[in-house]
């Protein structure tokens, strides 16, 4: 369990990290996500000691990283955004290195050391210089750091990057076998794969906690109600008219108007989907598309990351009124509601 | 500890320096050796050492440049620093490999006082002290290199900081006979130690009421002293800051052939000093 309290990172006035609060229970898979330069890489440093904090605490499985350093740093393995690595060793020997420097009980160590080997599918670079290695291999030779030994938490910083496509599957695959028995932090800006893997998301913008929760509700707290897209086969004149008969419409506005069709974006209180085919088809116009408008957490994560301060204080705001929270992210949706509260904040 | 400085040590034999620094070293001493002890007949092997010196001012900074400057370059630093192992050990760890690769020259130069016993008279108790003092006087230098090493990311800028500090540590008694003899002037300069070691106090502990404490006393201390007998400052300046002159100390194991203690003493109390300053650097890095 990792528990930040009120952390604070400022560079002169600059605040890098700014009153961030989370907890992170056991067993859960943790995606920071955030525009880059929003301070996760920051926040990951300072979870893991590299960083000191201005303000606040961060607690390891309750211990202080700051107090008992060395109890909290043996619970994690780390792979910061640029792998840690020498490049005048082999994999064999950096990772011997890494085994006797974090620790790990002489005898065991061979086996552990296979162990990451064989997650990571370093087999044949394991004699390799690391200096020799491609990208990609060297970032798996940094993860192979961070597993090493199989610390509780698992934190790893933009752990895809530089990829190809089918490194970056068996590294999901890989992260979700851990996170079987390990609690797993990953940052990224990539939503796809923050989607993919993970069952808790914190959005980080600017230094600021903007919401915290898992996908799905994110997803369906920013979703625009019961609202439904339409695409009907008449002029824009005869859908206003159309329209008007549908019982229970709050609003509706025209999308964009196609030569004999016209689409419609349409919200009610409650689902209208019925009612408009039966106006439809009294008045014989063909329905060609209808389908519930979802948001989805791209476009979240976009509202909630908008530059703008306004636009994403808007967001920050809907996700706050649908007041639904989920469990284990209290003290995100508490921060989230202050944001909410006074623009500024944001 | 023992996990960075077998890797440290490792690495300067993987990349070139430490072999460098191994052959320079005997190079140099076994031309010296060869000129004044086998050549000329000197039969103290000390004499061969003290011309070798110099070479200490080009060859250490090749070795120190790295240790610390690099890891932070690299970002290894952050493997270091976020695994359960404290910062001393970590420096520590990287010191000691530079004394075991240090250690290296100076074990083969045992031999040479042997070689003067085959060949005639030897002062072995002589030489062997000297042999120690050079070793003890490198591992200062090493430690004066390690944590300008610690103060930079670039290996470049670490060499030629270390180079200059070396420089000036060479020249110390010639500077220090520029110095101001007269009370006064003694009053000032040290006024302005005071200051410099205020100024360090203050980088390291970041707390200005603990540097208002030191620059309060030693200002009263000073001044006091100075109103009560101001004769007394006359060359004080010079005085207390020739005893921190290095080579002095090695001077009189190598030609005076006396076993310095208080020499000893300064050369393992500055190596320790520097290691502890990179200690509190490497620290002090992370809330900035």
């Amino acid at each position: 369990m990792i528990e930040v309290k009120d952390l604070v990172k400022r560079y002169g006035d600059y605040y890098a990290v700014d009153h961030l609060s989370f907890t992170v229970e056991d067993g859960r898979v943790f995606g920071f996500l955030g525009p880059n330069g929003a301070g996760k890489s920051t926040t990951m440093n300072i979870m893991t000691g590299y960083l000191a904090a201005t303000e606040g605490q961060v607690l390891i499985e309750g211990h202080d990283i700051l107090e008992e350093p060395e109890e909290a740093k043996r619970c994690i393995g780390y792979l910061p955004e640029l792998p840690p690595l020498y490049p005048d060793m082999t994999v064999e020997e950096y990772l011997q290195f890494c085994a006797e420097l974090k620790g790990l009980p002489a005898q065991k160590r061979e086996d552990l050391i296979r162990q990451a080997i064989t997650l990571t599918h370093l087999e044949d670079m394991a004699p390799r210089l690391i200096q020799n290695l491609s990208k990609g291999y060297r970032q798996r030779v940094g993860l192979a750091q961070a597993i090493l030994g199989f610390p509780k938490i698992i934190i790893l910083d933009e752990p895809t990057v530089g990829l190809d496509p089918k490194q970056v599957v068996e590294i999901r695959e890989l992260i979700r076998q851990l996170s079987k028995e390990h609690t797993v932090i990953i940052s990224s800006h990539i939503l796809s794969e923050i989607r993919a893997v993970c069952d808790h998301v914190l959005i980080i913008r600017k230094g600021r906690l903007v919401a915290c929760d898992t996908p799905e509700s994110l997803e369906e707290k920013l979703s625009a109600g019961d609202s439904v897209e339409a695409v009907l086969k008449c002029g824009p004149a005869q859908a206003e008219k159309l329209l008007c008969a549908v019982a229970g419409l709050s609003s509706h506005q025209t999308l964009d108007t196609n030569e004999g069709s016209v689409r419609l974006a349409l919200s009610a209180p409650s689902d209208v989907r019925e009612a408009l085919f039966y106006a439809c088809a009294q008045a014989g116009v063909p329905i060609l598309e209808l389908r519930p408008r979802t948001t989805t957490l791209e476009q979240v994560f976009l509202d909630l990351t908008d530059e703008d301060d306004a636009v994403a204080a808007r967001a920050a705001a809907t996700l706050s009124t649908s007041g639904r929270t989920a469990a284990g992210a209290e003290a995100g949706t508490d921060r989230t509601e202050e944001g909410s509260g006074d623009e500024s904040h944001l | 500890m023992r996990a960075i400085y077998k890797r440290e040590l490792r690495s300067y034999f993987n990349v070139m320096t430490g072999w460098l620094f191994i052959a320079t070293l005997c190079v140099f001493i076994g031309i010296y050796f060869m000129a004044y002890n086998l050549f000329m007949g000197d039969p103290y092997f000390s004499t061969a050492l003290g011309a070798t010196l110099f070479v200490f001012m080009v060859a250490i900074p090749i070795l120190t440049m790295r240790s610390m400057a690099e890891d932070r370059h690299n970002r290894t630093d952050q493997l270091l620093l976020t695994a359960p192992a404290t910062v001393t050990a970590i420096v520590l760890g990287k010191y000691l490999a530079m004394l075991t690769v240090l250690a290296m020259p100076v074990g083969i130069a045992c031999l040479c006082p042997l070689i003067i016993e085959l060949n005639g008279t030897a002062f072995l108790k002589a030489d062997y002290a000297s042999i120690l003092a050079f070793f003890l006087l490198g591992a200062v230098e090493l430690a004066v290199g390690l944590f300008i090493s610690a103060l930079t990311e670039s290996q470049v800028i670490a060499a030629v900081g270390t180079f200059g500090a070396l420089l000036v540590l060479y020249l110390w008694e010639g500077l220090v006979d520029y110095l101001p003899t007269s009370a006064f002037g003694s009053l000032v300069g040290l006024a302005i130690v005071l200051l410099l070691i205020c100024f360090l106090v203050n980088a390291l502990s970041d707390n200005w009421k603990v540097t208002a404490c030191i620059l309060g006393a030693g200002a009263v201390a000073l001044i006091g002293a100075y109103l009560a007998d101001s004769s007394a400052f006359a060359g004080l300046l010079p005085s207390i800051l020739g005893r921190f002159s290095l080579l002095a100390a090695f001077d009189s194991f190598s030609t005076d052939h006396v076993f310095d203690v208080n020499g000893l003493f300064l050369y393992v109390s500055l190596a320790a000093l520097l290691v502890f300053l990179t200690v509190q650097v490497v620290q002090r890095r992370r809330w900035y």
